[in-house]
Protein backbone atom coordinates (compact mmCIF):
# COMPACT_ATOMS: atom_id res chain seq x y z
CA UNK A 1 0.00 0.00 0.00
CA UNK A 2 1.55 3.15 -1.47
CA UNK A 3 2.46 5.75 1.83
CA UNK A 4 0.36 8.90 1.76
CA UNK A 5 3.56 10.59 1.04
CA UNK A 6 4.40 8.43 -1.93
CA UNK A 7 0.83 10.18 -3.46
CA UNK A 8 2.93 13.58 -3.17
CA UNK A 9 5.55 15.21 -5.21
CA UNK A 10 6.75 17.64 -3.28
CA UNK A 11 11.07 17.69 -3.94
CA UNK A 12 11.36 21.09 -5.12
CA UNK A 13 9.65 24.64 -4.46
CA UNK A 14 7.66 24.53 -7.85
CA UNK A 15 6.67 20.58 -7.21
CA UNK A 16 5.21 21.34 -3.93
CA UNK A 17 3.64 24.43 -5.10
CA UNK A 18 1.34 22.29 -7.68
CA UNK A 19 1.01 19.67 -5.45
CA UNK A 20 -0.49 22.06 -2.74
CA UNK A 21 -2.51 23.88 -5.41
CA UNK A 22 -4.13 20.89 -6.53
CA UNK A 23 -5.88 20.11 -3.86
CA UNK A 24 -8.54 23.36 -4.03
CA UNK A 25 -9.60 20.42 -5.77
CA UNK A 26 -10.96 18.65 -3.01
CA UNK A 27 -13.64 19.19 -0.56
CA UNK A 28 -15.37 18.44 3.35
CA UNK A 29 -18.40 18.48 4.54
CA UNK A 30 -16.83 20.86 7.26
CA UNK A 31 -15.94 23.95 5.97
CA UNK A 32 -16.83 27.66 5.56
CA UNK A 33 -18.70 28.61 2.56
CA UNK A 34 -17.04 31.59 1.09
CA UNK A 35 -19.02 33.63 -0.26
CA UNK A 36 -21.54 32.52 2.11
CA UNK A 37 -24.11 32.51 -0.86
CA UNK A 38 -22.31 29.05 -2.45
CA UNK A 39 -23.97 27.23 0.78
CA UNK A 40 -25.26 23.88 -0.83
CA UNK A 41 -27.87 24.13 2.84
CA UNK A 42 -29.61 27.40 2.23
CA UNK A 43 -32.45 27.53 4.77
CA UNK A 44 -35.66 27.92 2.45
CA UNK A 45 -37.17 31.39 2.17
CA UNK A 46 -33.42 32.84 2.92
CA UNK A 47 -31.89 35.24 0.06
CA UNK A 48 -28.70 33.85 -0.56
CA UNK A 49 -27.69 37.25 -1.63
CA UNK A 50 -28.19 38.47 2.15
CA UNK A 51 -26.14 35.93 3.84
CA UNK A 52 -22.87 37.13 5.52
CA UNK A 53 -21.76 33.55 6.91
CA UNK A 54 -22.61 30.24 5.94
CA UNK A 55 -20.81 27.20 7.44
CA UNK A 56 -20.49 23.44 8.95
CA UNK A 57 -18.84 23.03 11.93
CA UNK A 58 -17.08 19.55 12.06
CA UNK A 59 -18.23 17.39 15.25
CA UNK A 60 -16.25 18.35 18.37
CA UNK A 61 -14.85 21.71 16.02
CA UNK A 62 -15.60 25.36 16.78
CA UNK A 63 -15.95 28.69 14.95
CA UNK A 64 -15.95 31.96 16.09
CA UNK A 65 -17.38 35.31 14.14
CA UNK A 66 -18.29 38.95 14.56
CA UNK A 67 -21.64 39.72 13.38
CA UNK A 68 -23.28 43.35 12.46
CA UNK A 69 -26.06 44.26 14.21
CA UNK A 70 -29.44 42.67 13.52
CA UNK A 71 -28.15 40.17 12.13
CA UNK A 72 -30.24 36.80 11.95
CA UNK A 73 -28.13 33.59 12.63
CA UNK A 74 -29.38 30.13 12.12
CA UNK A 75 -28.07 27.23 13.67
CA UNK A 76 -29.19 23.78 12.02
CA UNK A 77 -28.86 20.52 13.35
CA UNK A 78 -29.80 17.92 10.88
CA UNK A 79 -28.61 14.76 12.46
CA UNK A 80 -30.45 15.51 16.00
CA UNK A 81 -27.28 14.91 17.28
CA UNK A 82 -25.50 18.67 17.14
CA UNK A 83 -24.64 20.69 20.65
CA UNK A 84 -24.49 24.34 19.83
CA UNK A 85 -21.96 25.74 23.09
CA UNK A 86 -22.64 29.52 22.50
CA UNK A 87 -20.65 32.36 23.81
CA UNK A 88 -21.66 36.32 22.79
CA UNK A 89 -19.88 38.99 23.82
CA UNK A 90 -20.47 43.13 22.32
CA UNK A 91 -18.37 43.11 19.52
CA UNK A 92 -17.32 46.71 20.32
CA UNK A 93 -16.72 46.21 24.42
CA UNK A 94 -16.04 42.27 24.98
CA UNK A 95 -16.00 42.78 28.56
CA UNK A 96 -19.65 42.84 28.02
CA UNK A 97 -20.83 39.08 27.57
CA UNK A 98 -23.54 36.79 27.75
CA UNK A 99 -24.97 36.96 31.44
CA UNK A 100 -26.78 33.22 32.15
CA UNK A 101 -27.94 34.41 35.37
CA UNK A 102 -29.69 37.53 33.83
CA UNK A 103 -30.75 35.20 31.43
CA UNK A 104 -33.01 32.88 33.44
CA UNK A 105 -33.76 35.47 36.10
CA UNK A 106 -34.74 38.67 33.83
CA UNK A 107 -37.38 36.90 31.98
CA UNK A 108 -38.67 34.44 34.95
CA UNK A 109 -37.78 31.55 32.78
CA UNK A 110 -35.38 28.36 33.59
CA UNK A 111 -35.63 27.13 30.18
CA UNK A 112 -34.66 28.56 26.75
CA UNK A 113 -37.07 28.61 23.67
CA UNK A 114 -38.52 30.96 21.04
CA UNK A 115 -38.65 34.91 22.54
CA UNK A 116 -36.21 34.24 25.10
CA UNK A 117 -33.43 37.15 25.47
CA UNK A 118 -30.11 36.43 25.83
CA UNK A 119 -28.49 39.02 28.25
CA UNK A 120 -25.58 40.81 29.06
CA UNK A 121 -24.57 42.06 32.80
CA UNK A 122 -24.73 45.56 31.52
CA UNK A 123 -28.97 45.45 31.23
CA UNK A 124 -28.68 44.56 27.89
CA UNK A 125 -30.29 42.04 25.16
CA UNK A 126 -27.58 40.82 23.16
CA UNK A 127 -29.48 38.64 20.98
CA UNK A 128 -32.97 37.08 21.20
CA UNK A 129 -34.01 33.56 20.42
CA UNK A 130 -36.30 34.38 17.43
CA UNK A 131 -37.64 31.14 15.93
CA UNK A 132 -36.96 27.28 17.84
CA UNK A 133 -37.90 24.22 16.40
CA UNK A 134 -36.07 22.27 18.94
CA UNK A 135 -37.32 23.13 22.25
CA UNK A 136 -34.05 21.41 23.63
CA UNK A 137 -31.40 23.74 25.62
CA UNK A 138 -29.56 24.14 28.30
CA UNK A 139 -28.50 27.14 30.40
CA UNK A 140 -27.70 25.33 33.48
CA UNK A 141 -24.47 23.10 33.07
CA UNK A 142 -22.01 25.27 30.63
CA UNK A 143 -19.67 23.38 28.74
CA UNK A 144 -17.56 20.62 29.19
CA UNK A 145 -14.17 21.10 30.68
CA UNK A 146 -10.34 19.34 30.32
CA UNK A 147 -10.71 17.69 33.67
CA UNK A 148 -14.25 16.26 32.40
CA UNK A 149 -13.89 15.23 29.36
CA UNK A 150 -10.30 13.67 30.38
CA UNK A 151 -12.28 11.39 32.94
CA UNK A 152 -15.22 10.64 30.71
CA UNK A 153 -13.68 10.21 27.26
CA UNK A 154 -10.18 9.60 27.98
CA UNK A 155 -9.16 12.82 25.97
CA UNK A 156 -9.84 16.15 25.81
CA UNK A 157 -7.31 18.41 23.69
CA UNK A 158 -8.43 20.20 20.73
CA UNK A 159 -6.47 18.00 18.10
CA UNK A 160 -7.78 14.51 19.89
CA UNK A 161 -10.76 12.32 19.64
CA UNK A 162 -12.88 14.28 22.52
CA UNK A 163 -12.07 18.00 22.50
CA UNK A 164 -13.70 19.75 25.89
CA UNK A 165 -15.67 22.97 24.89
CA UNK A 166 -13.65 24.95 27.11
CA UNK A 167 -10.65 23.64 25.04
CA UNK A 168 -12.14 24.87 22.23
CA UNK A 169 -13.68 27.90 24.01
CA UNK A 170 -10.00 29.10 24.83
CA UNK A 171 -9.15 28.80 21.01
CA UNK A 172 -12.01 30.58 19.58
CA UNK A 173 -11.70 33.33 22.12
CA UNK A 174 -7.85 33.65 21.26
CA UNK A 175 -8.53 34.39 17.94
CA UNK A 176 -10.31 38.01 19.34
CA UNK A 177 -7.93 38.97 21.92
CA UNK A 178 -9.24 37.43 24.86
CA UNK A 179 -7.95 34.52 26.95
CA UNK A 180 -9.67 32.32 29.50
CA UNK A 181 -10.69 34.77 32.01
CA UNK A 182 -12.96 35.79 29.77
CA UNK A 183 -14.86 32.39 29.58
CA UNK A 184 -18.00 33.23 31.35
CA UNK A 185 -20.39 30.29 31.30
CA UNK A 186 -22.13 29.47 28.10
CA UNK A 187 -25.16 28.01 27.14
CA UNK A 188 -25.94 25.15 24.73
CA UNK A 189 -29.07 24.93 22.06
CA UNK A 190 -30.41 21.27 20.76
CA UNK A 191 -29.63 18.94 23.67
CA UNK A 192 -31.92 19.66 26.78
CA UNK A 193 -31.94 19.28 30.17
CA UNK A 194 -34.76 19.46 32.83
CA UNK A 195 -34.92 20.34 36.62
CA UNK A 196 -36.58 17.68 38.64
CA UNK A 197 -38.79 18.87 41.91
CA UNK A 198 -35.45 17.63 44.16
CA UNK A 199 -33.42 19.96 41.80
CA UNK A 200 -32.04 16.62 40.00
CA UNK A 201 -30.66 17.80 36.19
CA UNK A 202 -31.93 15.32 33.71
CA UNK A 203 -30.74 14.97 30.79
CA UNK A 204 -33.38 14.72 27.76
CA UNK A 205 -31.36 14.93 24.79
CA UNK A 206 -32.53 15.77 21.88
CA UNK A 207 -35.54 16.41 19.81
CA UNK A 208 -34.67 14.41 16.79
CA UNK A 209 -32.73 15.72 13.55
CA UNK A 210 -33.39 18.60 11.27
CA UNK A 211 -34.16 21.10 14.36
CA UNK A 212 -33.16 24.87 14.84
CA UNK A 213 -32.67 27.86 16.59
CA UNK A 214 -33.01 31.29 15.26
CA UNK A 215 -31.52 34.50 16.64
CA UNK A 216 -31.16 38.24 16.18
CA UNK A 217 -28.50 40.28 17.43
CA UNK A 218 -29.50 43.03 18.75
CA UNK A 219 -25.78 44.29 19.27
CA UNK A 220 -22.83 44.04 17.37
CA UNK A 221 -21.97 40.30 18.25
CA UNK A 222 -18.48 37.84 18.73
CA UNK A 223 -20.11 35.01 18.57
CA UNK A 224 -18.18 32.03 19.99
CA UNK A 225 -19.54 28.76 19.07
CA UNK A 226 -17.40 24.89 20.27
CA UNK A 227 -19.89 22.10 18.99
CA UNK A 228 -19.36 19.16 21.52
CA UNK A 229 -21.39 16.70 23.40
CA UNK A 230 -23.44 17.95 26.28
CA UNK A 231 -22.01 17.39 29.95
CA UNK A 232 -24.81 15.41 31.09
CA UNK A 233 -25.26 13.64 27.84
CA UNK A 234 -25.79 9.86 28.38
CA UNK A 235 -23.49 8.45 25.65
CA UNK A 236 -20.55 6.81 26.90
CA UNK A 237 -18.72 7.27 23.97
CA UNK A 238 -17.79 11.19 21.65
CA UNK A 239 -20.67 11.71 19.68
CA UNK A 240 -21.93 14.45 18.57
CA UNK A 241 -23.39 15.58 15.08
CA UNK A 242 -22.25 18.51 12.40
CA UNK A 243 -23.84 22.00 13.43
CA UNK A 244 -25.11 24.17 10.07
CA UNK A 245 -24.76 27.98 10.60
CA UNK A 246 -26.32 30.17 8.57
CA UNK A 247 -26.73 34.43 9.04
CA UNK A 248 -28.06 36.94 7.01
CA UNK A 249 -28.48 40.47 7.08
CA UNK A 250 -31.67 41.48 8.87
CA UNK A 251 -32.68 44.00 10.85
CA UNK A 252 -32.39 44.04 14.99
CA UNK A 253 -35.99 44.24 17.08
CA UNK A 254 -37.40 47.48 17.18
CA UNK A 255 -40.96 49.28 18.27
CA UNK A 256 -42.95 47.24 15.61
CA UNK A 257 -41.89 44.03 16.61
CA UNK A 258 -44.44 41.98 19.03
CA UNK A 259 -41.64 40.67 21.29
CA UNK A 260 -40.52 44.69 21.95
CA UNK A 261 -43.54 44.72 24.42
CA UNK A 262 -43.91 41.03 25.21
CA UNK A 263 -42.81 41.58 29.07
CA UNK A 264 -41.87 45.23 30.83
CA UNK A 265 -38.70 43.55 31.98
CA UNK A 266 -37.97 42.28 28.10
CA UNK A 267 -38.96 45.72 27.00
CA UNK A 268 -36.78 47.51 29.29
CA UNK A 269 -33.52 45.50 27.98
CA UNK A 270 -34.33 46.08 24.27
CA UNK A 271 -34.57 49.66 25.21
CA UNK A 272 -31.25 50.03 26.88
CA UNK A 273 -30.10 48.22 23.72
CA UNK A 274 -31.47 50.74 21.16
CA UNK A 275 -30.30 53.44 23.65
CA UNK A 276 -26.79 51.84 23.12
CA UNK A 277 -26.99 51.54 19.52
CA UNK A 278 -27.98 54.98 18.88
CA UNK A 279 -25.31 56.39 21.02
CA UNK A 280 -22.67 54.77 19.42
CA UNK A 281 -24.10 55.75 15.97
CA UNK A 282 -24.86 51.95 14.91
CA UNK B 1 -27.47 11.70 7.09
CA UNK B 2 -24.90 9.30 7.91
CA UNK B 3 -22.01 9.90 10.37
CA UNK B 4 -18.39 8.48 10.31
CA UNK B 5 -17.23 6.92 14.01
CA UNK B 6 -14.31 5.93 13.95
CA UNK B 7 -12.34 4.22 17.08
CA UNK B 8 -9.55 5.37 18.90
CA UNK B 9 -7.43 5.04 21.65
CA UNK B 10 -8.17 7.80 24.56
CA UNK B 11 -6.49 7.73 27.76
CA UNK B 12 -6.64 3.92 28.54
CA UNK B 13 -9.51 3.24 26.59
CA UNK B 14 -11.23 2.92 22.82
CA UNK B 15 -13.18 5.41 22.28
CA UNK B 16 -15.51 5.88 19.51
CA UNK B 17 -16.42 9.28 18.31
CA UNK B 18 -17.62 11.53 15.42
CA UNK B 19 -14.40 13.67 15.26
CA UNK B 20 -12.85 13.88 11.89
CA UNK B 21 -9.81 13.81 13.92
CA UNK B 22 -6.09 13.29 12.05
CA UNK B 23 -4.91 9.58 11.60
CA UNK B 24 -1.98 7.64 13.79
CA UNK B 25 0.99 7.50 11.76
CA UNK B 26 0.98 4.63 9.23
CA UNK B 27 1.78 1.24 10.40
CA UNK B 28 5.50 0.22 9.78
CA UNK B 29 6.49 3.46 10.69
CA UNK B 30 10.63 3.56 11.92
CA UNK B 31 10.66 5.22 15.17
CA UNK B 32 14.42 6.11 16.75
CA UNK B 33 13.70 7.98 20.51
CA UNK B 34 17.61 8.25 20.27
CA UNK B 35 18.65 10.46 23.57
CA UNK B 36 20.46 13.51 24.75
CA UNK B 37 22.69 15.05 21.62
CA UNK B 38 25.05 16.76 24.62
CA UNK B 39 26.20 15.03 28.23
CA UNK B 40 24.56 15.97 30.96
CA UNK B 41 22.16 14.73 33.97
CA UNK B 42 18.63 14.47 32.05
CA UNK B 43 16.16 16.70 34.02
CA UNK B 44 12.72 16.37 31.77
CA UNK B 45 12.29 13.43 29.27
CA UNK B 46 8.53 13.89 27.07
CA UNK B 47 7.59 12.47 24.47
CA UNK B 48 4.89 14.79 22.56
CA UNK B 49 2.03 12.97 20.82
CA UNK B 50 1.65 13.59 17.40
CA UNK B 51 -0.53 17.10 16.51
CA UNK B 52 0.02 18.07 20.48
CA UNK B 53 1.54 21.14 21.65
CA UNK B 54 4.53 21.40 24.63
CA UNK B 55 6.04 23.63 26.75
CA UNK B 56 8.71 23.93 28.99
CA UNK B 57 10.68 26.68 31.25
CA UNK B 58 14.32 25.89 30.35
CA UNK B 59 16.65 27.29 32.95
CA UNK B 60 19.73 28.98 32.17
CA UNK B 61 22.49 26.63 31.07
CA UNK B 62 20.46 23.90 30.76
CA UNK B 63 20.42 22.01 27.06
CA UNK B 64 17.00 21.43 25.07
CA UNK B 65 17.23 18.03 22.70
CA UNK B 66 14.91 17.72 20.53
CA UNK B 67 14.82 14.31 18.76
CA UNK B 68 12.71 13.88 15.72
CA UNK B 69 11.61 10.35 16.28
CA UNK B 70 9.76 9.23 12.88
CA UNK B 71 11.84 11.89 10.99
CA UNK B 72 11.27 14.58 8.57
CA UNK B 73 8.30 15.81 11.56
CA UNK B 74 8.28 19.92 11.91
CA UNK B 75 8.50 20.88 15.71
CA UNK B 76 7.29 24.46 15.63
CA UNK B 77 8.57 26.52 17.86
CA UNK B 78 8.56 29.58 20.10
CA UNK B 79 11.17 31.22 22.78
CA UNK B 80 10.05 33.53 25.25
CA UNK B 81 12.25 35.47 28.28
CA UNK B 82 10.41 33.10 31.09
CA UNK B 83 10.54 36.33 32.90
CA UNK B 84 9.37 39.10 30.53
CA UNK B 85 7.61 37.64 28.05
CA UNK B 86 7.57 40.67 26.02
CA UNK B 87 11.10 39.64 25.27
CA UNK B 88 10.74 36.47 23.09
CA UNK B 89 12.33 35.11 19.86
CA UNK B 90 12.97 37.14 17.02
CA UNK B 91 13.75 36.29 13.20
CA UNK B 92 15.18 39.26 11.95
CA UNK B 93 17.83 40.20 15.11
CA UNK B 94 18.48 35.89 14.81
CA UNK B 95 18.70 36.48 10.58
CA UNK B 96 20.53 39.83 10.46
CA UNK B 97 22.85 39.46 13.46
CA UNK B 98 24.51 35.49 11.54
CA UNK B 99 24.26 37.50 8.07
CA UNK B 100 22.70 33.65 6.96
CA UNK B 101 18.95 32.43 6.84
CA UNK B 102 19.51 29.65 7.64
CA UNK B 103 19.75 27.81 11.27
CA UNK B 104 22.87 25.86 11.77
CA UNK B 105 25.22 24.70 14.82
CA UNK B 106 26.21 27.84 16.83
CA UNK B 107 23.71 29.63 15.36
CA UNK B 108 22.30 32.16 18.07
CA UNK B 109 18.56 32.51 18.90
CA UNK B 110 18.43 36.22 19.53
CA UNK B 111 15.23 38.23 20.99
CA UNK B 112 13.64 41.24 19.73
CA UNK B 113 16.15 43.31 21.47
CA UNK B 114 18.87 41.37 20.00
CA UNK B 115 19.64 39.34 23.24
CA UNK B 116 20.49 35.72 23.36
CA UNK B 117 18.21 33.66 24.79
CA UNK B 118 19.50 29.48 23.47
CA UNK B 119 22.37 28.88 20.97
CA UNK B 120 22.31 25.67 18.74
CA UNK B 121 24.96 23.31 20.16
CA UNK B 122 24.23 20.49 18.28
CA UNK B 123 22.52 19.74 14.93
CA UNK B 124 22.44 16.39 12.70
CA UNK B 125 21.06 18.07 10.02
CA UNK B 126 22.36 19.91 7.25
CA UNK B 127 20.52 23.15 7.64
CA UNK B 128 16.96 23.98 10.22
CA UNK B 129 13.94 26.43 8.80
CA UNK B 130 13.07 29.96 10.91
CA UNK B 131 11.37 31.54 7.33
CA UNK B 132 8.58 29.28 6.79
CA UNK B 133 6.61 30.45 9.94
CA UNK B 134 3.62 28.23 11.36
CA UNK B 135 0.53 26.28 9.92
CA UNK B 136 -2.83 27.34 11.03
CA UNK B 137 -6.34 26.61 10.28
CA UNK B 138 -6.81 29.99 8.71
CA UNK B 139 -3.35 29.91 6.57
CA UNK B 140 -4.69 26.37 5.13
CA UNK B 141 -7.38 27.94 3.51
CA UNK B 142 -5.33 29.87 1.38
CA UNK B 143 -2.90 27.48 0.58
CA UNK B 144 -5.29 24.62 0.33
CA UNK B 145 -8.48 25.64 -0.14
CA UNK B 146 -11.90 26.32 1.99
CA UNK B 147 -11.96 22.62 2.93
CA UNK B 148 -9.04 22.56 5.24
CA UNK B 149 -10.00 24.77 7.77
CA UNK B 150 -11.52 22.39 10.21
CA UNK B 151 -8.16 20.58 10.55
CA UNK B 152 -5.99 21.48 13.48
CA UNK B 153 -2.52 23.52 13.05
CA UNK B 154 0.13 24.65 14.94
CA UNK B 155 -1.11 27.81 15.33
CA UNK B 156 -4.23 26.26 17.21
CA UNK B 157 -1.19 24.45 19.21
CA UNK B 158 0.77 28.04 20.19
CA UNK B 159 -2.98 29.59 21.33
CA UNK B 160 -3.70 26.39 23.29
CA UNK B 161 -0.13 26.15 24.77
CA UNK B 162 0.28 29.97 25.19
CA UNK B 163 -2.99 30.47 27.23
CA UNK B 164 -1.56 28.09 29.84
CA UNK B 165 1.31 31.07 30.75
CA UNK B 166 -1.69 34.26 30.05
CA UNK B 167 0.14 34.59 26.62
CA UNK B 168 -2.61 34.80 23.68
CA UNK B 169 -2.53 35.99 19.54
CA UNK B 170 -0.62 38.84 19.97
CA UNK B 171 2.79 37.38 21.60
CA UNK B 172 2.54 34.61 18.38
CA UNK B 173 5.48 35.90 16.08
CA UNK B 174 7.31 34.32 13.53
CA UNK B 175 8.91 31.13 14.61
CA UNK B 176 11.57 28.32 14.26
CA UNK B 177 10.92 25.09 12.40
CA UNK B 178 13.30 22.04 14.04
CA UNK B 179 13.56 19.54 11.22
CA UNK B 180 11.53 21.46 7.95
CA UNK B 181 13.21 21.90 4.71
CA UNK B 182 12.52 25.72 3.64
CA UNK B 183 15.03 26.53 0.61
CA UNK B 184 14.86 29.68 -1.07
CA UNK B 185 15.80 29.29 -4.75
CA UNK B 186 17.76 31.35 -6.55
CA UNK B 187 14.88 32.72 -8.07
CA UNK B 188 13.84 33.83 -4.87
CA UNK B 189 11.05 30.70 -4.94
CA UNK B 190 10.48 29.82 -1.06
CA UNK B 191 8.31 27.01 -0.05
CA UNK B 192 8.16 23.72 1.87
CA UNK B 193 9.45 20.68 0.53
CA UNK B 194 10.88 17.00 0.90
CA UNK B 195 13.02 17.41 4.52
CA UNK B 196 16.13 16.50 5.08
CA UNK B 197 16.18 14.85 8.56
CA UNK B 198 15.32 11.05 9.53
CA UNK B 199 14.51 9.20 12.53
CA UNK B 200 16.45 9.59 15.76
CA UNK B 201 17.65 13.11 14.23
CA UNK B 202 18.23 15.71 16.45
CA UNK B 203 18.99 19.29 17.37
CA UNK B 204 20.45 20.46 20.78
CA UNK B 205 19.31 24.38 22.01
CA UNK B 206 21.33 26.04 25.21
CA UNK B 207 19.42 27.95 27.38
CA UNK B 208 21.31 31.27 27.88
CA UNK B 209 18.75 32.80 29.98
CA UNK B 210 15.68 31.49 32.07
CA UNK B 211 13.45 30.84 28.61
CA UNK B 212 9.84 29.54 28.02
CA UNK B 213 10.07 27.36 25.24
CA UNK B 214 6.74 26.34 23.20
CA UNK B 215 6.43 23.56 20.81
CA UNK B 216 3.59 22.55 18.39
CA UNK B 217 3.98 18.93 17.15
CA UNK B 218 3.02 20.14 13.55
CA UNK B 219 -0.39 18.56 12.54
CA UNK B 220 0.28 19.49 9.46
CA UNK B 221 -0.95 16.95 6.41
CA UNK B 222 -1.43 18.75 3.01
CA UNK B 223 2.30 19.63 2.54
CA UNK B 224 5.82 17.92 2.98
CA UNK B 225 6.51 19.37 6.42
CA UNK B 226 6.10 16.04 8.03
CA UNK B 227 6.65 13.53 5.32
CA UNK B 228 2.48 13.58 5.14
CA UNK B 229 2.91 11.07 8.87
CA UNK B 230 3.12 12.99 11.64
CA UNK B 231 5.03 11.30 14.30
CA UNK B 232 6.09 12.22 17.90
CA UNK B 233 8.89 14.34 18.94
CA UNK B 234 10.91 13.52 22.10
CA UNK B 235 11.80 16.44 24.27
CA UNK B 236 14.87 16.07 26.46
CA UNK B 237 15.95 18.59 29.06
CA UNK B 238 20.04 18.31 30.07
CA UNK B 239 21.88 19.72 33.37
CA UNK B 240 24.90 21.46 31.92
CA UNK B 241 27.91 19.54 32.80
CA UNK B 242 30.55 20.79 35.08
CA UNK B 243 33.23 20.50 37.28
CA UNK B 244 34.95 17.56 34.77
CA UNK B 245 36.86 20.54 32.85
CA UNK B 246 40.85 20.12 32.76
CA UNK B 247 41.91 23.72 34.44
Amino acid sequence: MPSLADLHQTDSVRASQADARAQAALTSEHRPFRPASTSPHIPDGVDPGALTWAETVAPGGYTHKVLARGTRIRFDDPSGLACAHILLYNALEPWERLNVADTLKIPWQAYLGEGHPLLSGEGRILATVSADTSGRHDAFCGTTTDAFSAQKYGSSAPQGPAPSGRALFTLAAAKHGLTPRDLPPSVSFFQGVRVEEDGALTFLGSAGPGTFVELIAELPLLILVANVPHPLDTEEDYVVGPLRIHAWRGAPTGEHDPRFTSSPELNRAYLNSIDYAEARGL
Amino acid sequence: MTITTTVRTAGDRALRTTVPVAPPFAEGTVLDAAGPAVAGAVVRDDTVAPLAPWSAIVPAGHVLTIVDVGGNQSADCLIYDAHDTDERYSVPDTLAWQGNAYIREGSVLRSNLGHPLMTVVANEIDRQDTIGGACSKESNTLRYGQHTEYQHGCRENFLAEASRYGLGARDLVSNLNWFMNVPIEADGALGIVDGLSAPGKRVAIRAERDVLVIVSNCPQLNNPCNDFNCTPLRMIVTTPTTGTDAA
